[in-house]
């Protein structure tokens, strides 16, 4: 019984085979195989132009919005391809959240942006919406400061709070997973602070894949950590050991600041 | 000096110089029109000239210039009673002038027909009225409020009579429907409303007679008139439309005169071929038209915008659309004109009128030029600006907000209607107004399908269905051609010009500016930066 509930706590959540990427004649992606556990944050570093962004867009079929991008090989969430054509890409977006690089805010209020998912999907009771507002805007550590002016613009938050409205909105559906494609690289270093004791927090009740430019944010935040380079997984694992005793001459040249 | 064209400063100062020669030109064409056209309905006063033949003049001075055979100073004269002199304009040469004076019992009547009469009040025929005021001009304005309260009685014995001219028209036409359908086989109903329509025929007449009758009366309440020249004139009152002793009257009078004459323009229907009189009908034709060219151009253009830009594969196909659309806003107007002629009014509305109105013809109802095709026409001429103003403004959303959207589990529909129209809306109406402005002050194309010098209805009355979208319309730009270049009198008309331009000017203005506050608005709503 215990070894079965072990089995499902490290069941890989999302687990990646054979994944090759062609942006028309580039070849982004390069037989990428990696599996991400649940409940675990996993950090994709690497130079700029290696991959990681374009892997993190695979599981939500972000790249469906690129019309020369070609995927073959497969990626499974929770035992489901996620690249069948007969897969519903709506609930796939609303089990995989995702947090970009620029905060994104609509110019609703603060209260429309984070009942937006729940909207969309047909939620209209009063009662939820609000339960939810408040349960996200806790999760995202911002309720303290916007609690007394939800039905302000969004617009008009400062560019940490923003980012921190838009992981609300992402956990207000309640997803799965939550993507985070460089979410401090243009924040100032208190706001940077504020998110990654967020993913410290949230680590407990989503499963997060982050990538990130900066070295130190992976080696504080993430439990497992992969390196990509020109499209190819170099090396993935135990963050503590990638980044004190790397097995690839490429990942401890990249990781010591030799290159990248 | 090699110095100072090096820094570039005479660049800058070519550029200040363009703009200021723009700023210039808009100026003095705004200012033109408003110093002529506001100064129109001023009462002016009537000076009397003795001239050295002997004669004497009375009239208000229009202008005054060198006359270009002699050299001498002459004075323009709008001395009035056009079927007594013939004329309404004349040449006085300074030279010739003995004497002038301001002759403070001088009346000014505005009538129905024949332009203004100036003259000297000698007294009032009134047959079957008694006038208790004193001096003439009073027991005439006495006279005036009788004259005028029976008017208004005939005005709604007129609406009346025209209202029942409907129905029977209606009837007549329900009549030829069911007669087209068989005679036998509706006897019964034919029977019925040809009684219902000789009923109504009949009031109708009744209605006709006693307008006549009340006419004859008060028309033989006549003002006896001299004019300077010594002849005389019994004028009915019923021909006076305004009457004033402009030397006489007081500053707060003249205003209350300018006030009462700029309601008539703003309310009242034209008179002697539009030159004078009001410009309601033109006011509402183009207002109604611009706005009905707006509930067709606007959702058709953003609809095609949305698919140029959200939905169609950026391929030759959708450069080639793009390119269409682009240089349909350089089509010449007139061209759309002939278009909407030969395809709006005689293709589908020769076609609905054979389907619908089958009892109605040969008169046309939508075969001919009307309000609804003029509408589509323009909507058609002003659509690719719209389309061009809503795909600049999709274009110009970042992609992070639609990805944002898309990445919450949105639909693409979803994103586009709760995000992307929203943010686009201040772009969309920067279109809809450049849209508007240009169909308020087209001409060309309206003149073949459906503005008349002088429809005899609006296009929306108390008659079901309201809305009469089959009808002529008049339009101020029509206006102003007609009024300056294809009246009989264009001398006299000239000030009507004038005052014309500014409505028009106005009503594009005043479009705009609801727009603009509109947009801001929409602006301060939706585009405060975050960075």
């Amino acid at each position: 019984m215990a070894q079965t509930q072990e089995q499902t706590e490290h069941a890989p959540i999302l687990s990646v085979s054979n994944l090759n990427l062609h942006y028309g004649e580039a070849h982004a992606l390069k037989n990428v195989n990696l599996d991400m556990i649940r409940h675990q944050v996993t950090a994709f570093i690497g130079p700029s132009g290696c991959g990681k962004s374009t892997l993190l867009r695979c599981f939500n079929r972000m790249n469906d919005l690129v019309e020369s991008a070609r995927i073959d090989g497969s990626i499974r969430f929770n035992g489901e391809e996620v690249n069948d054509s007969a897969t519903d890409v709506i609930s796939l977006r609303r089990r995989i959240g995702m947090v970009f690089q620029q905060s994104n805010p609509f110019p609703k209020s603060i209260y429309e942006n984070i009942v937006y998912g729940l909207r969309i999907s047909g939620v209209n009771d009063k009662t939820i919406l609000d339960e939810a507002v408040e349960r996200s805007l806790k999760n995202a550590a911002i309720w303290n400061e916007v609690k007394d002016r939800l039905n302000d613009s969004a617009l008009g938050l400062s560019g940490g709070q923003a980012q921190r409205i838009c992981i609300a909105r992402a956990i207000a559906v309640n997803p799965e997973i939550i993507l985070m494609d460089e979410p401090c690289s243009a924040l100032d270093p208190i706001s940077t602070l504020k998110i990654e004791e967020l993913i410290e927090e949230l680590k407990s009740k989503y499963t997060i894949v982050i990538v990130t430019h900066n070295m130190q944010q992976a080696a504080r935040v993430s439990d497992v950590t992969a390196f990509f380079y020109l499209g190819e997984l170099i090396e993935a694992g135990e963050t503590r050991k990638i980044f004190t005793n790397p097995e690839k001459k490429q990942t401890e040249d990249y990781i010591t600041g030799r290159f990248g | 000096m090699k110095l100072f064209w090096k820094t570039g400063e005479p660049y800058v100062l070519a550029t200040g110089a363009a703009l200021a020669i723009i700023l210039v030109m808009s100026l003095t064409l705004i200012g033109t029109v408003m110093t002529n056209g506001l100064g129109y309905f001023w009462p002016r006063e009537l000076v009397q000239f003795e001239l050295k033949d002997g004669s004497k003049a009375l009239g208000q001075i229009t202008q005054q210039e060198k006359n270009p055979l002699s050299g001498e100073q002459r004075l323009q004269l709008k001395v009035g009673n056009r079927d007594v002199f013939g004329q309404d304009f004349r040449w006085i040469d300074e030279k010739e002038i003995t004497a002038r004076s301001i002759p403070a019992d001088a009346v000014l009547l505005e009538r129905r027909e024949h332009g203004n009469y100036f003259g000297f009040l000698q007294g009032v025929t009134a047959e079957g009225i008694t006038l208790t005021a004193g001096t003439p001009y009073e027991k005439l304005i006495q006279a005036r409020t009788l004259v005028s309260g029976k008017m208004n009685d005939t005005r709604k014995i007129r609406k009346q009579m025209s209202d029942l001219n409907y129905t029977a028209e209606n009837l007549r036409l329900k009549l030829q429907k069911l007669e087209y359908d068989g005679t036998e086989k509706n006897a019964a109903a034919i029977a019925e409303l040809t009684a219902v329509r000789e009923k109504k025929m009949a009031e109708f007449t009744r209605l006709n007679e006693q307008m006549t009758a009340t006419l004859a009366e008060i028309g033989r309440i006549t003002a006896q008139m001299t004019d300077v020249a010594g002849g005389s004139k019994d004028i009915s009152l019923t021909e006076i439309v305004a009457l004033q002793r402009p030397n006489s009257m007081s500053f707060f009078a003249k205003c209350a005169a300018y006030l009462e004459r700029v309601r008539e323009l703003l309310l009242d229907d034209p008179r002697e071929s539009n030159t004078e009189g009001g410009l309601f009908p033109a006011i509402f034709g183009t207002v109604m038209m611009v706005l009905l060219m707006s509930v067709f151009s606007l959702p058709f253009g953003v609809i095609a915008a949305i698919y140029l830009r959200e939905y169609a594969r950026d391929g030759l196909m959708t450069r080639m659309v793009r390119i269409a659309v682009n240089n349909l806003a350089g089509v010449p107007s007139i061209v759309y004109g002939v278009f909407g002629l030969g395809f709006f009014v005689y293709g589908i509305g020769g076609t609905v009128d054979t389907l619908f109105f089958p009892e109605r013809l040969p008169t046309p109802t939508f075969g001919t030029g009307g309000i609804l095709w003029s509408s589509l026409t323009l909507a058609l001429l002003t659509v690719p600006v719209v389309i061009v103003a809503t795909e600049e403004s999709l274009a110009s959303i970042p992609k992070g907000i639609r990805e944002g959207s898309l990445a919450l589990g949105a639909t693409k529909f979803q994103t586009l209607t709760k995000i992307l129209l929203p943010m686009a809306t201040p772009g969309i109406m920067t279109g809809l107004i450049l849209s508007m402005a240009r169909a308020a002050g087209e001409v060309a194309p309206l003149m073949i399908v459906g503005v008349v010098k002088l429809a005899p209805t609006l296009p929306f009355d108390t008659n079901f269905p309201f809305f009469h979208m089959d009808r002529k319309f008049m339009h101020l730009g029509f206006h102003i051609y007609d009024v300056g270049f294809q009246s009989p009198n264009v001398e006299a008309a000239k000030p009507m010009v004038y005052v014309t331009t500014m409505l028009l000017l106005a009503i594009v203005v005043i479009a705009s500016s609801t727009a603009i506050y509109l947009r801001n608005r929409m602006r301060s709503k939706y585009t405060t930066s975050t960075f």
